[in-house]
């Protein structure tokens, strides 16, 4: 009997599917806690250090928190569209992990027109923002929600053009193919044209920026004129809805930019064979080792019992999961996973990155830079790669 | 499978084309029109058109229906008093609406005789590449002619606009 269930062809992308949204939630509050440390980090404080050592059970207390708030909604607001609007945004958001290229195996679909459908969900998404943001009757909400879709509208244009580079190196729309393609040339698509597809990768990084409403372009919610923008009226776990939708979309565009710009789940100079024990083995034995060793130095540091046999344990487990990649077998499972989650988590470090770096940009300089700069520099983009593809590849 | 989401979807446009027409408020309205063509968008992909089936939710669901709820918005729109139908309409209304369907269910019979039934999945040729080589070589004209529409209108919406300004 459970031969059957095994080859069955929905077994895989069902469990698949079954895990990310058992795990994502914690995932992203485990962003949030990386977002909170790193800023904390540029500013030179401390950032969360109170629920766990070094607050690393904050995102747990956090979700508690928001489960066991009051729910309100406001009295003059629209009742049924009120109630709606978040589960757009984050049904959206976590739609479009159907189409993401895990690794070789896994992953829910590998559909021939995987990358619309994420910019088909993402569009979508948008609306989840506006009617949140018009049904609370609150003026804060209501100029945070147009502000929003002008953006979000705006910047999408530059964001086709920039994927449209990528599509077009590789020759295909299904996210599999587009890292098979670069495997098949030996090259990252973003070193790819000798070095020129970084340009479509900053438009797409910028870009990005501002689909996900994300410091330097968060008017969205910019806190200093509109409270909290459109979910200003929103609280306990409608508000945690919209957050979860936000960092799945963060989640998605990095791992959109890993898989069509930097190589999916390949590991670095993918076709070069005797790079491989030293990058697949030696790289995240030494990485994993190395942050288990660097934890166990900040035990002493902390007074607490407790909180030193917590720290000692996350060290263990991180050296437990270096052994992991000693055994080939198991090696050659997990290795495409590491990659790709190492280089999206690379990308959202970038992003938190430009959070703690750059100030708020006004209004009118948001629309200049995505129509005067971004969609230009695109489509020029797109010709220039063009002609370079065909120069490089026949 | 195909038969039952065929149905499912079906009804699920239908009942939100019908709610557009009740819905006293436009939001309602443009959300319910939302439903109807991401409906319909499912139906393009139950007939094996996946390229065409993601370029209507990003055009129609995406970004034509954001620009509409944008603008009602941006008018500040408020639900439309309920006035009573006049006589003529509450007599004629339901008969000539049936008479109108009748005529509908009869022409479509007509002009598609039953050899011709559509297929689930029976479309080939869904995909980007096809549509492309089509759009390039044997769609070449009318799609030139549509740009060159589309041209023209944005340049019109630019000289309303200037006027305005001045």
């Amino acid at each position: 009997m459970w031969q059957t269930v095994y080859s069955n062809p929905l077994f895989a992308p069902i469990v698949v599917t079954l895990v990310i949204i058992a795990a994502f939630p914690l995932v992203a509050g485990y962003i949030v806690l990386l977002e909170r440390k790193v800023l904390a980090d540029f500013q030179v404080r401390l950032g969360p250090m109170r629920v766990g050592p070094h607050g690393l059970l904050q995102p747990i207390a956090d979700a508690l928190k928001l489960l066991l708030k009051e729910d309100i909604i406001p009295a003059e607001s629209d009742k049924a569209i009120f109630w709606f609007a978040p589960c757009i945004s984050t049904i959206t958001a976590l739609t479009a992990f159907s189409v993401l290229p895990f690794t070789r195996t896994i992953y829910v679909a590998d559909v021939n027109v995987g990358l619309l459908v994420i910019s088909a969900v993402s569009a979508m998404g948008i609306l989840g923002i506006i009617l949140g943001g018009w049904a609370s009757n609150s003026h804060y909400s209501l100029l945070g929600a147009l502000r929003s879709a002008a953006q979000l509208v705006s910047y999408e244009v530059a964001l086709s053009f920039a994927l449209l580079s990528g599509v077009m190196a590789a020759g295909t729309l299904s996210m599999k193919s587009i890292v098979l393609a670069q495997q098949q040339r030996g090259v990252w698509f973003v070193f790819d044209n000798w070095g020129f597809m970084i340009v479509p990768f900053a438009v797409y990084i910028i870009a990005a920026t501002a689909e996900t409403n994300r410091a330097p372009f968060d008017l969205p919610e910019a806190e200093s004129e509109l409270v909290g923008g459109f979910h200003t009226e929103y609280s306990g776990f409608r508000w945690c809805l919209y957050f979860l939708a936000e960092y799945a979309n963060i989640f998605v565009v990095s791992s959109v930019a890993v898989a069509l710009f930097w190589g999916g789940w390949l590991r670095p100079f993918p076709s070069v064979a005797w790079l491989d024990v030293p990058l697949n083995v030696a790289f995240p034995v030494v990485l994993f080792v190395g942050s288990g060793a660097m934890t166990l130095t900040l035990v002493k540091k902390l007074k607490d019992k407790m909180q030193q046999a917590v720290l000692v344990a996350v060290a263990l487990a991180l050296v437990l999961v270096a052994s992991v990649f000693i055994v080939p077998v198991v090696n050659h499972a997990v290795i495409g996973l590491f990659w790709f989650l190492l280089k999206v988590f690379t990308i959202i470090y970038l992003l938190i990155w430009f959070r703690g770096t750059f100030p708020r940009f006004r209004y009118d300089q948001l629309m200049n830079i995505g129509w005067k700069v971004a969609i230009p520099v695109g489509m020029a983009a797109v010709l220039i790669n063009a002609v370079l593809g065909m120069l490089r590849h026949g | 499978m195909d038969v039952i989401l065929f149905l499912v979807f079906a009804i699920i446009a239908v009942v939100c084309a019908i709610n557009v027409v009740v819905q006293t408020h436009p939001i309602s309205s443009a959300v319910s029109l939302v439903g109807v063509m991401a409906s319909l968008a499912v139906l393009y992909l139950l007939l094996g058109a996946e390229f065409l089936a993601a370029a209507q939710v990003i055009v129609y669901a995406g970004a034509i229906m954001v620009l509409f709820v944008f603008v009602i918005m941006l008018l500040n729109a408020g639900a439309e008093a309920k006035k009573g139908r006049s006589f003529t309409a509450q007599l004629l209304g339901l008969p000539l609406l049936v008479a109108f369907l009748g005529l509908m269910a009869y022409f479509v019979q007509r002009l598609f005789p039953q050899s011709t039934m559509v297929h689930f999945g029976g479309f080939r040729g869904g995909g980007a590449a096809e549509i492309g080589h089509a759009l390039f070589t044997t769609f070449l004209l009318p799609f030139e002619v549509t740009s060159i529409l589309i041209l023209v209108a944005i340049l019109g919406a630019i000289v309303l606009a200037r006027k305005e300004m001045d």
